[in-house]
């Protein structure tokens, strides 16, 4: 029987080495092809043009943007909710946040998108008084509502696991509730919170579907109100009717995706492993 | 993506031929614009219906390769929704089966109901970016497309001679997402076949010319293009695909090419 666990257990590895070899075969030709430096580093992408240019700076930089923005707004609510569960709520209020918070993380992605697109994209535009709404601003606030369940359970994880102890010494010593759990709690949880930060940034760059219905989908260079392409939503929306070198190329995108997740999670391997030390 | 497309009605054919056991099976297959999926869908899915020992096999490669397959004889017709090119015609027959109305639609607030081919192309180079340009608002001009492989947008660029120049707000990846944006926004443009244009959009009139299914039939709307169906003219046609040609041509097509959103021509 233990056998079969074996196997189980190295088939996953065989598909993550399957995707990799994949990647980097299919990845790079087009990327010599194009050249390294053109590819990543060009500003123009127009896959189907006479003269095909074929630049994804324009993806990486709002891929960027939009995953930092997604943080600055969702972390540091998500943080304060953590905090909330963890520390704050009675057990009532408590059971229903956290339920609420679950119930988030397992709506599919294009329920985000399309409420994203009905109610997000409209009010950006008639609050910024803008032509169009549909933006980085707002894959950003998108991006930073889906992050939220993960930020959440991962910190208050965090912050249930430090020590009693410490809060309690913190109030005998005179400090306010408020000033204990921002100058004690939260630095002493600081690697937990650190690593749903990372998690969150996964989450926020490999998102393709909310994105898309968002963001407007032209391979601008980034603008905060302006009409932007992502890394994955330039493989979704050329993929099927894609052919030759512009197939290619869009491989090529994804194996830029593709290192950008496994640099994050070689980060968040490290992170965990301060903590652990 | 493609190939996969090209290879489940293979394998479907060959898992067919095998169960039966039958040598008889025969295949008509079509090659070509991806723009005409939904026509050639409703057509041969009709005339199986119909005659269930014939197969009507569908490759979606784009016109070009579509027309070329014709020509090398790798398959009985091809579909290209463009015309052909005079070097083309040397040795290929083009019948129009149906034709595909590209409506350009604004927001139902919008005051402009009425453009110029001219004007489009401007609104979607960035040369006219302010409504009140067009006796509308003073508002500025949001530009909603297609992602760069559509068959509509191709239509589109082509016929406005815009090719490569847009220069777009949205590019959507749907005909339905078009039609939602430009309903949510009071200061967009786009484009949709006109089968897909619901209420809550106006499909403007094109130099005065409103789309409907007579003035896209008889060209006085001009944001249209044809399907084409392409024969080789040195070879006859197989029986099999001379019969489903014949089908495609007869009227009693036309209800399957009202049904995938095309407007038939006269038979």
């Amino acid at each position: 029987m233990s056998m079969t666990f074996t196997v189980c257990g190295f088939i996953a590895v065989g598909f993550v080495l399957l995707i990799t070899i994949f990647l980097v075969v299919s990845g790079t030709p087009a990327i010599a092809e194009i050249g390294f430096i053109d590819f990543i580093f060009g500003t123009k992408w127009a896959s189907t043009a006479k003269e095909a240019s074929y630049g994804i700076l324009p993806f990486i930089m709002s891929s960027i943007y939009g995953t930092l923005g997604a943080i600055v707004i969702g972390v540091p609510l998500g943080i304060l909710c953590a905090v909330f569960l963890a520390k704050v709520a009675g057990k009532k209020s408590s059971s229903l946040v956290s339920n609420a918070v679950n119930l988030m993380s397992g709506i599919p992605s294009v329920v985000y998108g399309l409420v994203g697109m009905i109610v997000i994209v409209p009010t950006v535009r008639e609050v910024f008084d803008l032509p169009d709404g549909a933006n980085l601003f707002s894959a950003m606030i998108v991006l930073a509502i889906m992050i939220l369940p993960s930020v959440i359970s991962v910190s208050e994880t965090a912050i249930r696991a430090v020590p009693r102890e410490y809060e309690e010494a913190s109030l005998a010593l005179g400090a306010t509730k408020t000033e204990t759990i921002f100058k004690v709690i939260l630095p002493a949880a600081k690697s937990g919170i650190l690593a749903s930060v990372v998690l969150g940034i996964g989450r926020a760059i490999g998102e393709a579907m909310a994105v898309m219905m968002v963001s407007g989908n032209v391979a601008n260079m980034p603008k905060l109100f302006g009409s932007v392409r992502f890394l994955t939503t330039a493989v979704a929306s050329e993929m099927s009717y894609s052919s030759g070198l512009q197939r290619q190329a869009l491989f090529s995108v994804a194996l830029v995706l593709f290192v950008f997740i496994l640099a994050i999670n070689l980060v968040l391997n490290l992170v965990i492993k301060r903590e652990k030390k | 993506m493609k190939i996969l497309r090209a290879a489940i009605p293979m394998l479907l054919a060959a898992a067919t031929f095998t169960s039966c056991g039958s040598a008889t099976e025969k295949t008509v297959s079509t090659d070509g614009s991806t723009s005409m999926e939904k026509v050639i869908g409703y057509l041969s899915e009709a005339y199986m219906a119909d005659n269930s020992d014939v197969k009507v096999t569908y490759n979606p490669t784009g016109s070009g390769s579509g027309i070329q397959a014709v020509q090398e004889g790798r398959c009985d017709i091809g579909l290209s929704s463009r015309s052909l090119k005079d070097e083309e015609k040397a040795d290929l027959n083009e019948t129009v089966v149906a034709i595909d109305g590209i409506a350009v639609i604004v927001n139902p607030a919008n005051s402009v109901t009425d453009v110029t081919l001219d004007e489009i192309a401007q609104i979607y180079k960035g040369e006219i970016t302010n409504w009140n340009e067009l006796g509308g608002s003073d508002a500025p001009i949001v530009c909603i497309g297609r992602e760069a492989a559509s068959g509509t947008r191709d239509g589109f660029e082509s016929v406005t001679g815009t090719e490569d120049s847009c220069k777009y707000a949205q590019e959507l990846t749907s005909t339905g997402d078009v039609v939602q944006t430009v309903s949510s926004n009071p200061n967009a443009i786009g484009y949709a076949s006109l089968a897909s244009v619901s209420d809550s959009v106006t499909a403007v009139s094109v130099e005065g010319v409103a789309p409907t299914n007579d003035t896209i039939l008889n060209g006085n709307y001009k944001v249209q293009r044809n399907f084409v169906l392409v024969t080789p003219k040195n070879k006859e046609l197989s029986d099999e695909a001379q019969k489903f040609y014949d089908f495609c041509m007869s009227g009693s097509a036309d209800e399957y090419i009202i049904k995938a959103g095309a407007v038939p021509v006269e038979k």
